[in-house]
């Protein structure tokens, strides 16, 4: 099935490929950028419509969507959430932050995989996944909410109450 | 430095000075000067990412003074000192510089390369004794060569997929990939088909093709050559045969007029593989899958074995004695003018002069050839799809090959031509004739490797030796000379068609005295003009130019390009 993109959204991205007028190969991350603002993650149709606008097969978007782990291969939630789990947050106590969020969220982590980083509520509400470094290693553990940035979690009950 | 020579550029490999052309390559300075930098990635026709380290070297310049400090001082053959850089570099994407030093046997550089294999290693599976490419793998040699022998690696190897369908001719076992990227280049940069990248980067890179799609493109056992590991492995020929038990004859393909060069592999008169040989004038490193894989039909059941003559309806077994006296007994009774021989561009020079001498000697009023137009593919595969058209033309004499069949078959039909003698080619399948044509000779030869339906049609068959069983040379699309040598011995009481076609004049009333091809060829040379002056030897593994024809191989001409613009080495 094609990917519907809005004329907006296309509008958009034409315009950021032309800050790369030597090689239409380089947008391909702004491209992806773009998509998953949109669609919230990027999939293979998305794939394909990035590498069908930017002349390539669709293999060489794929080598970039699957390095990243910043762009989302499967659908999040309506709220997704990462967790830092890098050196000083998970001192502070991330992996602990990150239990208690699955517990009280109800989402179950066992068949998250190297490849597979991401878990779901059951509900479909919120999901969740471990990040590296948030820039803010005095305040740990921290997490991001969507685009919010939640410092020094300690009441998960607060946190989540605040996404209905 | 010279001043008489300002494209050469001294450098120094491993204590000894040489000259090489400005731009040059480390990697091919050092091939040049007798030293092997082992290497992965790297490869002449490709572009050079620089990506697998293994061809890490120790570099030095010239010193540069501190401002104020003496330049340094020449020695009595103008070389400057050499000041060695503490790290490496890698030899295959770095140029010579004047008064460069390149140093492969230090202890850095031996170093590098142990640390580079152990590296390789941590994660490959060493399962050598189940890989095809065992014997050839260069992961094997240069892990006894520069590897140190153990791995400080203790952990749990990375597991990856196995045994992927890449393409129908292709199977990837990625536990083997080393990550050299030679065969996504090789899509990418020649094959034009760019199916292949690597997912998942990181300690789980994973080569692989866009799901959906499939590595199936005519060029695509060509990664598996380039794969300097087991990771690509041929359908065809996995598990079929262990690499150091094959025997291996430098002869050309014969599929199309480009006569790509190749390497047969074979073992105890059983062909296994047919892998391209490097001519950068011909085919550079690759050849087409069709061509390559056209090759089982060799070993097949409906090969011809022995001479047949007709009995009634059906043939019988006969001797060579008496298929050639029946020949003789039948030719006796028909006019020369009355007789058509159809030869065939697949034939070498030396059996097309035979042929020549055979109609001569027959005075046969008729003589051609079975034209195999084709479609180019613009890589490597010509629209001609008979391997010595050019021989043909050159032999024979005939302008247009093909163009007299019409008018035979007229002949046939009005009963002008009564005696029909057909030479390695297939009449009824590939020459436009019908069996009821053919009925109304009477009498019609055929030599040809396999039992089809013209040999069916047929007085006399001979079983006639196919490209594989044959020495001799051909003249390919562009005008070069290359040698056709001879594999495996033919089935049974095959002959080579030299020997069929000698032996018919012979048995016809003429002379003999030939004995060999190179026998033949040898008169070629004095017959011939312009064969004048060649002997076998000049003609080498590569050929050499004979006619200027004008035409061109597509894929070398832009090859050709792409080493003008400075992309690969070639």
């Amino acid at each position: 099935m094609a990917l519907e993109v809005p004329p907006e959204l296309e509008k958009e991205i034409d315009e950021r490929i032309t800050h790369y007028p030597v090689s239409k190969r380089s947008a391909v991350l702004p491209v992806l950028h773009a998509l998953q603002h949109h669609f919230r993650f990027i999939n293979e149709e998305s794939v394909e419509w990035a590498a069908a606008k930017l002349e390539l097969e669709p293999i060489k978007v794929l080598e970039v969507v699957s390095f990243y782990p910043g762009i989302r291969q499967k659908a999040p939630g309506k709220y997704h959430i990462r967790v830092c789990r890098t050196l000083s947050c998970a001192m502070a106590g991330s992996y602990e932050l990150m239990d208690s969020i699955c517990e009280k969220a109800g989402i179950d982590r066992s068949g998250v995989t190297h490849h597979d980083p991401i878990a779901l509520s059951e509900d479909g509400k919120f999901s969740i996944e471990f990040a590296e470094c948030l820039a803010s290693c005095g305040t740990g553990p921290v997490c991001l909410v969507e685009d919010d940035f939640h410092e020094a979690v300690t009441d998960v009950d607060a946190l989540l109450s605040q996404y209905k | 430095m010279s001043d008489e020579k300002p494209d050469l550029v001294d450098v120094q490999i491993d204590g000894e000075w040489h000259q090489f052309p400005k731009g040059t390559r480390m990697i091919e300075a050092c091939r040049e000067a007798g030293v092997e930098v082992p290497h992965y990635c790297y490869h002449p026709k490709l572009s050079s990412p620089g990506n697998c380290r293994m061809c890490l070297v120790e570099m030095g310049m010239p010193p540069r003074p501190r401002p104020g400090d003496d330049p340094p001082e020449p020695d009595e053959d103008g070389h400057l000192p050499i000041s060695w850089m503490p790290r490496p570099v890698i030899a295959c994407a770095n140029t010579v510089a004047p008064n460069m030093g390149i140093k492969t046997d230090g202890e850095l550089t031996e170093t590098c390369r142990e640390g580079v294999m152990e590296l390789l290693l941590a994660n490959h599976p060493l399962d050598c004794p189940i890989c095809d490419q065992a014997g050839e793998c260069t992961l094997q040699e240069f892990s006894v060569e520069h590897g140190k022998g153990e791995s400080n690696f203790r952990e749990q190897k990375v597991k990856k997929p196995k045994n992927v369908d890449v393409g129908p001719r292709v199977r990837l076992d990625d536990e083997r990939c080393i990550m050299c990227s030679r065969c996504i280049r090789f899509t990418d940069e020649i094959a034009d088909d760019p199916v292949l990248g690597f997912t998942d980067r990181g300690s789980h890179t994973t080569l692989a093709v866009y799901p959906g799609k499939e590595l199936a493109n005519n060029y695509s056992l060509n990664t598996v050559d380039i794969c300097p590991v087991g990771a690509l492995t041929s359908n065809d020929f996995r598990f079929q045969m262990r690499v150091w038990f094959m025997k291996e004859v430098n002869t050309i393909d014969v599929n199309c007029a480009t006569g790509a060069n190749i390497t047969v592999y074979q073992r105890e008169g059983q062909i296994y593989r047919i892998t391209p040989r490097q001519n950068n004038d011909v085919n550079s490193d690759w050849m087409p899958d069709s061509h390559r894989l056209n090759f089982h039909w060799i070993h097949g059941d409906d090969r011809l074995t022995d001479p047949l003559v007709k009995d009634g309806d059906s043939h019988r077994i006969a001797t060579w004695q008496e298929a050639l006296a029946t020949t003789a007994d039948k030719l006796a009774g028909i006019e020369g003018s009355e007789m058509a021989v159809i030869a065939s561009a697949r034939m070498t020079n030396e059996e097309l002069l035979m042929v020549n001498r055979l109609v001569k000697h027959l005075d046969a009023g008729h003589v051609d050839t079975v034209p195999r137009d084709g479609e180019s593919d613009d890589y490597l595969i010509s629209a001609d799809h008979n391997p010595n058209t050019n021989g043909v033309k050159l032999l024979l004499g005939l302008d247009k090959p093909g163009s007299q069949l019409d008018a035979i078959k007229k002949g046939i039909n009005e009963g002008r031509i009564k005696a029909l003698l057909c030479l390695q080619e297939n009449l009824v399948e590939d020459g436009g004739f019908d069996a009821e044509t053919l009925g109304k000779l009477d009498f019609f030869l055929t030599s040809y490797p396999l039992a089809n339906p013209t040999a069916d049609a047929s007085d006399v068959v001979l079983p006639g030796a196919c490209w594989a069983e044959k020495t001799g040379t051909m003249v390919n699309v562009t005008g070069r000379l290359q040698r056709l040598n001879r594999v495996v011995d033919g089935p049974g009481q095959t002959l080579e068609p030299w020997e069929i076609v000698r032996d018919l004049i012979q048995a016809t009333g003429g002379g003999n005295g030939i004995y060999s091809a190179l026998d033949i060829f040898k008169q070629l040379t004095e017959e011939v003009s312009k064969f004048a002056d060649l002997t076998w030897g000049k003609i080498g593994d590569l050929g050499v130019p004979l006619i200027e024809t004008g035409e061109t191989i597509p894929l070398i001409e832009r090859e050709k390009e792409r080493i003008a613009q400075g992309i690969i080495v070639g």
